[in-house]
């Protein structure tokens, strides 16, 4: 029902989320912002069950801004991921798991962008393209096809543009706009919201 | 626990062994509602605890009770209610119905779905009725209790985090709450919170004095509209500035599986698509009060006639930075048959026009007639 995305460049990660907040058939609010800042340059993004998304990703993102607060200085985005997989991983096995499928977008002053793929089963994978949801699958071939490593924002943004018309084509739920972000090394920016034309 | 204790609840405990192997319907996943006795439910801020294991001291809220481990109900629950709440440039409405149903019963066809909390903050509920009473109430008491910590009222998105986080604790159990939260952010240098409660307490007097009137027959619009435009009037003057980032209207919907949203128009309940249809098609932010008033009693009114599970009368609330006002209860009963009156009169005039129109018609006809002939 819901929808993640994100694509790797060089120097930049673009990532995007749909609007919709649902219960059962009623779209509850059309502009709800899927997208966690766990610090300057770590996005998260969070959907899956009702309450569980915003209870784990604000935990996550409360103690990120707790071990910048102690330390100093903040969280890696490799270490904000794997930080976050091993809380998914502890809660799996409880009475009380958390079913949310995540991605995680950062840039890192020494590694430069990543972007990881996280979902329920505390999987972790860096990946230079990603998606969650439905919608997923009939994106992800697209994304195979027209990807390269050293893609520009215009790029990277027409790649996504792509993606979404295909949504709009073929899958079954009206999800009529999305959220836009591009991390690079000056921080997160708020793009334009992309939101899917007339079939 | 006191009668508990006089009924020597606790004393036959030492006998029932310790019983591991629950059964559970709902799959290993959720918690069962032993795992779910053994946390308090009165520690609502702290983490569930793990099931220690050994029982020194067992108590009513022990694991090894079998009594409490399987809840077996009788009747299944029903979530039928319709309950919506809005905010627009005079404040927020909350309006709901007050039909309490089970399964195929009306249990209540009186029931009130909307309680105040304080004087600027009404909460409508919907879900498990006795879930409902239990959480307003534990709400209203932590509310209270942040109001004479912090010497400020909690905002609604406040008070919503604050219901959320001690809802999650529950979550998987069969706990059903799903609460709008209607009410007025004030600002606190205008207004502490001692004037607020004064000037609420003020409002409402003023109000109950007002709306003893029966509510008369009148179309969609408010039959009050000359009482409510005067104390309107008086409003205005002492109405605080619009809508700033700290103050104004707030709707906010808490649900126990955790959903928490914040937004304009918010419906909750088996009749809620009904409501969103109306509630889409009419709402504006520049709204008179008595046209959103009209709204939401349209709504409410839609909603009850198409679901089995909302009827009865409506409840209508209207919250302004000077506290909360309440509209008398109205039956939609009543509000069917006025429609069916005013349909059929409506028919009647068109039949009517319709005919005068074909009069006309003819007539000028005739008269082109007649012209013609006379030519000749």
């Amino acid at each position: 029902m819901e929808y993640l995305i994100g694509i790797q460049g060089p120097d930049f990660v673009l990532v995007a989320a749909d609007n919709v907040a649902a219960s059962s058939i009623i779209q509850m609010k059309h502009d709800y912002d899927k997208m966690f800042k766990l610090s300057e340059k770590i996005l998260l993004l969070c959907v899956g069950e009702a309450g569980d998304t915003v209870q784990f990703a604000e935990y996550i993102q409360k103690n990120v801004q707790l071990y910048k607060m102690r330390n100093g200085y903040e969280l890696s985005p490799s270490a904000a991921a794997n930080f976050t997989r091993k809380n998914l991983a502890d809660y799996l096995r409880s009475r009380t798991p958390y079913h949310v499928n995540l991605l995680l977008a950062g840039y890192d002053e020494t590694d430069g962008p990543g972007l990881y793929y996280m979902d329920h089963l505390s999987a972790l994978a860096k990946a230079p393209f990603a998606a969650h949801g439905y919608g997923a699958f009939l994106t992800l071939s697209i994304l195979d096809r027209y990807y390269k490593p050293d893609l520009t924002r215009e790029e990277a943004v027409d790649l996504l543009k792509k993606c979404i018309e295909e949504l709009n084509r073929r899958f079954i739920l009206n999800l009529h706009s999305f959220t836009v972000r591009l991390i690079d090394k000056d921080g997160i920016h708020d793009m334009e919201k992309l939101s899917a034309g007339p079939k | 626990m006191a009668l508990q204790d006089v009924c020597g609840f606790m004393d036959y405990l030492d006998e029932i062994p310790p019983c591991h192997h629950l059964p559970n319907e709902t799959g290993s996943l959720f918690k069962t509602t032993s795992e779910f006795e053994t946390d308090c439910p009165f520690h609502f801020l702290s983490p569930p605890q793990q099931n220690s294991g050994k029982h020194g001291v067992p108590s009513l809220l022990s694991p090894t009770f079998p009594c409490l481990s399987t809840h077996q109900r009788p009747f299944q629950l029903s979530h039928g209610t319709t309950t919506l709440g809005f905010t627009f440039q005079g404040g927020v409405i909350a309006a709901a119905d007050t039909r309490a149903s089970c399964k195929g019963l009306i249990c209540c066809p009186i029931s009130q779905k909307i309680m105040p909390i304080h004087s600027h903050l009404v909460v409508t509920t919907s879900g498990s009725g006795a879930d409902c009473m239990l959480w307003e109430r534990i709400l209203t008491r932590e509310m209270r209790l942040y109001q004479l910590r912090h010497r400020r009222r909690l905002t609604v998105n406040g008070a919503a985090k604050l219901l959320s986080m001690m809802l999650h604790p529950f979550k998987g159990t069969e706990v059903c709450v799903a609460v709008t939260l209607c009410g007025w952010d004030g600002e606190d240098a205008k207004i502490t919170f001692q004037t607020g409660m004064k000037m609420g307490a003020k409002v409402e007097k003023t109000m109950k004095q007002d709306s003893h009137d029966p509510i008369k027959n009148n179309a969609l619009s408010s039959p009050n509209s000359e009482m409510m435009s005067s104390t309107n009037k008086q409003y205005d003057q002492n109405t605080l500035s619009a809508i700033g980032e700290h103050c104004g209207p707030r709707v906010c919907y808490v649900c126990s599986d955790g959903l928490q949203l914040r937004g304009e128009i918010i419906s909750v309940g088996s009749g809620s698509p009904y409501a969103y249809a109306v509630l889409d098609d009419g709402w504006r932010w520049e709204m008179t009060v008595d046209e959103a008033m009209g709204l939401a009693r349209e709504a409410v009114f839609r909603a009850t006639h198409w679901d089995a599970y909302s009827g009865n009368n409506v409840d209508l609330f209207h919250i302004t930075a000077l506290g909360l006002r309440r509209r008398d209860r109205e039956d939609l009963k009543e509000e069917y048959y006025r429609e069916k009156e005013r349909a059929k009169k409506m028919i009647k005039e068109r039949e009517k026009e319709r005919q005068k129109k074909e009069k006309a018609e003819l007539a000028e006809e005739a008269k082109d007639i007649k012209s013609v002939h006379g030519e000749y």
